[in-house]
């Protein structure tokens, strides 16, 4: 079983997720450890790119202030290395597909294993598309983590059927970002997916209060925290440490 | 498995959340494209309210002056809205009516394919929202004036370079948010399948004309066919019925800016590698991490990342030439045009005059070139004066 569901099966999850690199590498590291001290499960780590066309201005920006910072592949890789000395905690890349196709997949899912990265979201990546390189990964025990969106109606079982790790329900239309009120009916998707299979479920996009994290815990098995997160990185800096551990603190607080 | 390949170029790397839909565009497409009903509005709007077919023009001065091939010129300056972007818009548009969409969203850069949308957008009765660049939108402010004229609402994207790969951006972050009732007409043959075939399809009537117009003009093929390449839909169109004619060489000219040895360069085929982005894998300006490369060049419809899949493919297999022309050189035939034709095209079509001024002396006088003029030049005749350092302001 892989790091990843084994974390997550069968218990009530919090994710964080910040995009390394912002304002520094090494404030990545001591930024995951906060969660990680505060209750989460496990940590994403977005991947900088230079046009990240699923996100919303938050993490835009923290895209932009990671690469200005001089945060590269190479680095982020390094990095974790360092970090995986240190926690257990499974960690999850979010990357656009460029920043694997360029770097070359058999290369990019050999420095996931090599510095202990358990999975990888490629929101660019649909299903029909990840035949090119889920055999690669697979050869290096990374998951592949699939997206489920309200749109995906038919598609979310032939999608589920195939998940590994983790599925990534996307809660709402548009790009990350906070949102004051989700409309979709996420009870129904994660239903269809528990029909057919038992890879757990978590649920992202807009989320950013106690409130929703016990709402969506309660439907499903885990609630992820991006935009959120990265907000109080914006706001305070290298200084964010302590910021971001006492608002884990409060989310996780949230799961019933 | 994965669709819409040109080689190993193309597919569909899109988000989760608009493949339901970018699915429904494609089964829509594939039973309207063989529709009667559908195919004959088209006709009759293109013939009607665009203006075509659009002439094969003979440059009699042209010929003479530069002492070679014969050179033709497929007017599509001539077509309603002043470019070949009128021909892609019609056929998306009315596709988007016939599936029921209330709005069309569009990106544009020199604004040629905003204003093309705005247009069918309020013929056809659909609410039009326009993504540019805020860079563009001051070296282009006419046409966000136009724009607006036609009652669309058009977005400065302040968003990375704030220029057209920007606008793509911020129009698929947008089509996410909203796929119901909207439809993304894309302006090139670019981004996820369809949208390469589809944009292909429709534009493929400037080959079709020319080559039925060349055979009754000069009863033989052309020996060249080229045009200026951004993302490439004017380009695919000219190319697209000459593709099985394989004695016509098909030459695509990029925009270089500065030049390809420095780093204020469009020329995504003499400097780009294999990437995906935008939907597609093709070729793009990028770095060693796959980070898109900043790109320039005097002209806003040519400054763009990459190029479409179907390009890729052609050069790959070496059926196309891609070559690279400089702003220099582009704004040296925006004016030779100018006084030698009494045209004056677009900046973007500029680009293929100038690679056409270098290759027709060193053809025989019995060779034919047809090139196409794009679109035409009034817009940039502000920024043309600024480059030769006359202080206009529109």
């Amino acid at each position: 079983m892989s790091r990843i569901k084994n974390a997550l099966q069968g218990k009530k999850s919090f994710i964080g997720f910040v995009t390394a690199g912002d304002p520094g590498l090494d404030k990545t590291e001591e930024f995951v450890l906060e969660m990680e001290r505060a209750g989460a499960a496990l940590v994403e780590l977005g991947v900088p790119f230079s046009d990240p066309i699923a996100e919303g201005p938050v993490i835009q920006e923290a895209n932009i202030r990671a690469l200005a910072a001089g945060c590269t592949t190479d680095k982020l890789f390094d990095m974790v290395k360092t970090l995986r000395t240190k926690t257990q905690i499974p960690l999850v890349l979010l990357a656009y597909a460029n920043s694997l196709f360029k770097y070359g997949y058999e290369k990019f899912f050999a420095r996931c294993q090599d510095s202990g990265i358990d999975g990888i979201i490629i929101p660019d990546m649909p299903f029909e598309e990840k035949g090119e390189l889920s055999d690669i990964a697979d050869n290096y025990g990374i998951d592949i983590i699939s997206l489920i969106a309200p749109t995906s109606e038919k598609r979310i079982k032939t999608i589920a059927k195939d998940a590994k790790g983790f599925i990534y329900v996307v809660s709402s239309m548009g790009v990350t970002g906070v949102r004051s009120e989700i409309k979709t009916d996420v009870a129904s998707i994660v239903e269809a997916i528990r029909e057919v299979t038992d890879v757990p479920a978590a649920i992202g996009f807009g989320i950013s209060t106690k409130e929703q994290v016990s709402k969506y815990t309660s439907i499903a098995d885990g609630a992820i925290v991006g935009s959120a997160i990265v907000k109080i990185v914006a706001e305070y800096g290298s200084e964010a440490g302590s910021h971001i551990y006492n608002f884990v603190s409060e989310m996780v607080s949230g799961i019933e | 498995m994965s669709k819409g390949r040109y080689g190993i170029h193309g597919g569909q790397y899109i988000p989760e959340t608009l493949m339901n839909e970018i699915e429904k565009l494609e089964k829509a497409y594939e039973f309207y494209k063989n529709d009667k009903d559908f195919n004959d509005e088209l006709n009759t709007l293109l013939a009607e309210y665009a203006g075509r077919p659009s002439l094969l023009y003979y440059a009699e001065k042209m010929t003479r002056d530069l002492g070679g091939a014969k050179i033709y010129f497929k007017r599509e300056d001539l077509n309603h809205t002043g470019s070949h972007k009128i021909n892609n818009v019609l056929g998306q548009v009315l596709l988007a009516k016939k599936m029921g969409k209330k709005r069309v969203i569009a990106e544009t850069g020199a604004g040629q394919h905003g204003v093309a949308t705005a247009t069918a957008a309020t013929l056809l009765d659909l609410e039009c929202e326009i993504y540019m660049g805020k860079e563009d939108t001051i070296r282009q402010a006419l046409n966000v004036y136009r724009m607006e004229l036609l009652g669309a609402k058009v977005h400065p994207v302040e968003s990375g370079t704030m220029t057209l790969k920007d606008a793509v951006n911020e129009c698929m972050r947008e089509w996410t948010n909203r796929v119901d009732d909207t439809l993304y007409v894309l302006g090139s043959v670019m981004g996820p399948h369809p949208f390469p075939m589809i944009v292909r399809d429709f534009q493929s009537v400037i080959s079709r004309e020319a080559r039925a117009q060349i055979l009754e003009k000069e009863g033989k093929l052309p020996d060249v066919v080229m045009a200026c390449v951004g993302g490439g839909s004017n380009c695919m169109g000219m190319f697209y019925e000459f593709i099985n004619d394989k004695d016509v060489k098909l030459i695509g000219c990029e925009a270089a800016g500065h030049g390809v040895d420095t780093d204020k360069t469009a020329a995504t085929m003499a400097v780009g590698s294999e990437g995906i982005f935008h939907g597609m894998k093709s070729y793009f300006c990028q770095d060693e991490y796959g980070q898109i490369a900043p790109v320039y060049s005097i002209s806003a419809g040519l400054d763009y990342p990459g190029v479409g899949p179907e390009h890729a493919y052609l050069k790959d297999i070496g059926r196309a030439q891609y070559v690279p022309v400089t702003d220099e050189e582009a704004v040296n035939a925006f004016e030779y045009i100018a006084r030698e034709e009494g045209i004056i095209a677009a900046i973007e079509s500029s680009h293929a005059v100038a690679h056409l001024m270098k290759i027709a002396p060193t053809m025989d006088k019995d060779q034919i070139i047809i090139c196409c003029l794009s679109g035409r030049g009034d817009k940039d005749v502000a920024a043309i004066a600024r480059y030769r350092g006359i202080d206009l302001h529109e």
